[in-house]
């Protein structure tokens, strides 16, 4: 019997209370340890299609008869359409469909000579006011891209140019917020501070960052009948799914949403965005099937971005290293619309100080809106809070790792609850043989190269939760198929089910298919962000697969004469403890044509407890103190994310993470015109992503231990935990290497020498000034 | 009408000057295994050979091709490197992987064993943004294994 309970349910640090239906038996978790596929390495169930280029991503996708899209983005941050001319463009060769905003094309539809059908049609996501460089204001669709283009070089506007706010900390000033501050305080800051030995102060600061994964945002929409078909380089099925049949007034049956295989997200594609919404509008009235993607520079403008971030912190201390008090105000310059992601986090959960108080301030900039990027707010918190802590260790004179562990939450100390598990201390433990290369690495040091080692924990979500849901196909051949209508982005996830339901069938993994990336080709799936893939899919996978190996035992047991407690899966045959042994496709194949059909649901997260993802990061570093390079010869990485399903998918994983953080850390930066907003950096060669070249030795841990708590698998999710904790660990290395505080993202020279400058001044002033 | 060789067959297609090799591969032939990512000759993703020399489909014009013969990843479909970048597991979303693997297969056609500063070298065009770096160098490292 079916029982509805009420789950807390957290994607990317943001709680809410799901219900949730709970039906079949609880099953056990699988002992710790490698299983007979789950916990061992295996290479892609796709790789092969994805490596010789015959995996279909949207940007493959060719329909009959497709149009093709470009549009008009704003040149200024802030300014006002005084007077839109699309009529040319309307009259170019090959174009079939013109959108302005709503306002316009009410008003100017009477003006353009021609034929109605082309336009101008309203769309809601396009603006005659546009609050940052790079908004959509029209868009032509035409029979070929470089029609679009030339078409669209006819529209002419008349601007009215009004001035963008830019900076954060003047936002801030001005009250230009989107959203309440958001503030915490647990015990007591002042009296924290007041008990304090020492109290280390400093301002942090972080850059925008641009998620450029490969494959740029893009949407094919095309009618059939009553439904429109949204072919889609997405993180989440069912929330375009959702979002369009909002935006078109239809039922969510009527949108089919398909994305099966996806060149990156990172979080820039948690939604719809405004291509969908044209593609969909120009589909509608073209009768066309069309195609809307953003070229790498439009890219850059208007996707999304992890915002820049202001920290100003304080950190008391006793001369032993217990932390009495935490303070933050945090900044985040979210842009002209977005989130105030919880810069706020680490410094709430990392540590079991009893003094904390943060403010999150969220700051709406004539920027583009930032969107999630791979643990959003905890990569730049985390950089704030552990440089702090570092800078207080070695004022104290007390070793960094030792004073992490010293100041160890054994619990929840923001809500008082337990952690559903937790391993640190373990990666710690683990950490002793990358840090204790220190005195090594420095020895080795050779001017003008100092070389360092420094670390940084990290803690981030990862839980998954409900709903999400399943089904299992066995078939009279003797394979499987899991069918869900969930996304693989690129993180291994195919291959992770695969993997679950060979295990609890019983079957090696190249007898398991897995179906996904279609709404209307499988149940609802959770999004493949925050970290969730794993923890929210997996576990509705594994019940999933138990119910179709229930109904085989039971088939079994009938047809042999057995006892059903007496029978078991095993290397795709049904076994009997008295040794009897058959094929499972002799099973199956009794029903002819028959299937067996498994169903699984998610079920819920465990009562009361807090679900966290842990690790450590060690990083070694050469600076060159004259022309202040810097380079990271060595990064360890612990991490405890409970039971792993494929440890060669998870070393990608963590391998990955880290090298974005190292563009983040390095090179990575989005420059704006001052004058006007605009991004500058919009090509892959103005913005410098980490190469090949840039990388360097990477070694990856993992406790692997499962989550007793949570769910039948135990399993959290990785995909942001690696890229936590690195900047803070290679900023650490470079003071142990140099004495110098980097206190700014990224470390570019100019920052280097700065926190060079500084130190050598510093080492000319009165000590001592500083202690409380 | 434009003749094209294209891993060991002739197309004729009919392309406005102007049109790239990247474009008329995918578009005109239906090879959309090479990809277009940055469409200005900065990542590598549609990286191709013309007589076994990797260059950038994209912002190679397909009139200015000749006579050369053009290696898609289509026509390096059984390349071992194939099998070796999924054994290493250096493919994640798999967009940039077709032009890493032709890119390679350029390289170690003329260096069968190289050595871990020629891989960078001759890899650093072909940007990841997954990451998967580690993981190619193995892949190369290891091709013939
Ligand atoms: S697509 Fe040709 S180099 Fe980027
Ligand atoms: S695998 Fe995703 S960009 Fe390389």
């Amino acid at each position: 019997m079916a029982r509805l309970i009420k789950t807390e349910k957290e994607v990317e640090g943001r709680y809410t209370e799901q219900w949730v239906v709970v039906e079949e038996d609880v099953l056990d978790q699988w002992p710790a340890g490698a299983r007979r596929v789950v916990g061992r390495p295996a290479t892609r169930v796709d790789g092969l299609q994805r490596a010789r280029g015959e995996a279909r991503y949207t940007a493959d996708v060719q329909l009959p008869g497709m149009l093709h899209t470009a549009v008009l983005r704003s040149p200024h941050g802030r300014a006002r359409v005084k007077r839109l001319d699309v009529g040319r463009a309307m009259q170019a060769p090959g174009v079939r469909g013109v959108l302005t905003p709503r306002e316009l094309a009410a008003r100017d539809a009477a003006d353009w000579p021609g034929e109605p059908s082309v336009g101008p049609h309203a769309s809601e996501v396009l603006t005659c006011e546009p609050g940052y460089a790079g908004a959509p204001v029209a868009a032509v669709g035409a029979e070929t891209f470089g029609q679009a283009l030339a078409a669209l070089s006819l529209v002419r506007v008349d601007w009215e140019i009004l001035e963008p706010l830019l900076d954060g900390d003047q936002a801030v000033r001005r009250g230009s917020l989107l959203g309440e501050p958001r503030r915490y305080e647990r015990g007591d800051l002042d009296r924290g501070l007041a008990e304090a030995d020492l109290v280390v102060e400093a301002k942090y600061r972080t850059q925008v960052v641009l998620h450029n994964a490969l494959e740029t945002h893009q949407s094919v929409c095309r009618w059939e009948g009553d439904t429109l078909e949204v072919y889609t380089s997405t993180q989440w099925i069912w929330g375009v799914r959702r979002e369009v049949a909002e935006a078109l007034g239809i039922p969510a049956d009527r949108v089919r949403v398909v994305c099966e295989y996806m060149g990156g997200g990172f979080g820039a594609k948690n939604d719809a965005g405004d291509h969908t919404f044209i593609a969909a509008e120009l589909a509608r009235r073209t009768g066309r099937p069309v195609r809307c993607a953003l070229t790498r520079r439009d890219e850059n403008r208007a996707t999304g971005n992890r915002n820049a971030t202001i920290q100003r912190l304080v950190a008391g201390a006793r001369s032993d290293g217990t932390l009495t008090a935490l303070g933050g105000e945090f900044v985040n310059a979210v842009g002209y619309d977005g989130f105030s992601p919880f810069t706020s986090g680490p410094m709430q959960l990392l540590y079991g100080c009893p003094n904390v108080r943060t403010v999150d301030y969220g700051a709406q900039l004539n920027t583009p809106p930032n969107a999630a990027f791979r643990a959003p707010g905890f990569v730049e918190g985390t950089f704030g809070l552990e440089c702090l802590l570092d800078e207080l260790a070695a004022r104290l004179d007390v070793d960094p790792l030792e004073l992490r562990r010293r100041n160890h939450a054994d619990h929840d100390a923001s809500d008082e609850r337990p952690f559903s598990s937790k391993r640190l201390m373990e990666c710690y433990r683990r950490a002793e043989t990358h840090w204790a290369r220190r005195a090594e690495v420095r020895a080795r040091s050779e001017a003008p190269w100092r070389r360092g080692v420094g670390l940084a924990s990290q803690v981030w979500y990862g839980g998954g939760g409900p709903p999400s849901y399943a089904w299992v196909r066995v078939g009279p051949d003797g394979r499987a198929a899991v069918i869900t209508a969930m996304q693989d982005i690129g993180t291994g996830s195919r291959t992770a089910m695969a993997q679950i339901a060979a295990e609890e069938l019983g079957l090696p993994l190249d007898r398991v298919d897995v179906a996904l990336g279609d709404s209307a080709r499988g149940p609802y799936a959770s999004i493949s962000a925050g970290s969730s893939t794993i923890p929210s899919m997996g576990p509705a996978v594994r019940s999933a697969a138990a119910d179709a190996a229930r109904q085989i035992v039971e088939i079994a047991a009938q047809r042999y004469d057995r006892e059903e407690r007496v029978l078991s899966l095993r290397d795709g045959h049904v076994v009997s403890t008295d040794g009897g042994s058959w094929p499972l496709e002799e099973i199956a194949g009794l029903l002819g044509d028959g299937q067996i059909l498994g169903k699984g649901a998610r079920g819920p997260n465990p009562a009361g407890m807090r679900v966290l993802t842990f690790g450590v990061q060690v990083a070694e570093v050469a600076v060159d103190v004259e022309t202040g390079e810097v380079r990271v010869e060595r990064l360890a990485a612990i991490h405890d994310v409970g039971r792993v399903i494929n440890p060669l998918g998870a070393r990608s994983q963590v391998e990955g993470g880290i090298i974005q953080a190292l563009g983040h850390t390095l090179s990575e930066q989005r420059l704006l015109d001052p004058l006007t907003g605009d991004v500058l950096t919009q090509t892959l060669d103005a913005y410098k992503l980490p190469t090949i070249a840039d990388v360097p030795e990477i070694v990856v841990e993992f406790v692997d231990q499962p989550d007793t708590h949570l769910t039948n698998l135990g399993a959290k999710g990785l995909g942001e935990p690696p890229i936590v904790p690195t900047a803070a660990a290679i900023a650490n290395a470079i003071r142990n290497a140099t004495g110098a505080d980097v206190r700014s993202l990224p470390v570019s020279r100019e920052e280097m020498l700065r926190a060079l400058r500084e130190t050598r001044g510093r080492a000319e002033e009165p000590v001592g000034a500083s202690t409380a | 009408m434009l003749e094209l060789r294209v891993n060991g067959g002739a197309f004729e297609l009919d392309a406005p000057v102007g049109t790239s090799l990247a474009d008329a591969l995918r578009d005109r032939l239906g090879l959309t295994g090479t990809k277009i990512a940055c469409n200005e000759g900065h990542c590598g993703a549609c990286t191709v050979q013309l007589d076994g020399v990797p260059i950038l489909s994209c912002i190679t014009l397909v009139h200015s091709v000749g006579e050369r013969e053009v290696t898609t990843i289509e026509g390096l479909r059984d390349h071992p490197l194939v099998e070796a970048f999924v054994r290493a597991d250096a493919l994640q979303c798999g967009f940039c992987t077709p032009g890493q693997i032709v890119s390679a297969a350029a390289l170690v056609e003329t260096d069968p064993e190289p050595d871990r500063d020629v891989i960078r070298h001759a890899m650093a065009g072909n940007l990841c943004r997954c990451g998967t770096y580690p993981r190619v160098e193995e892949a190369i490292t290891t091709w013939r294994a």
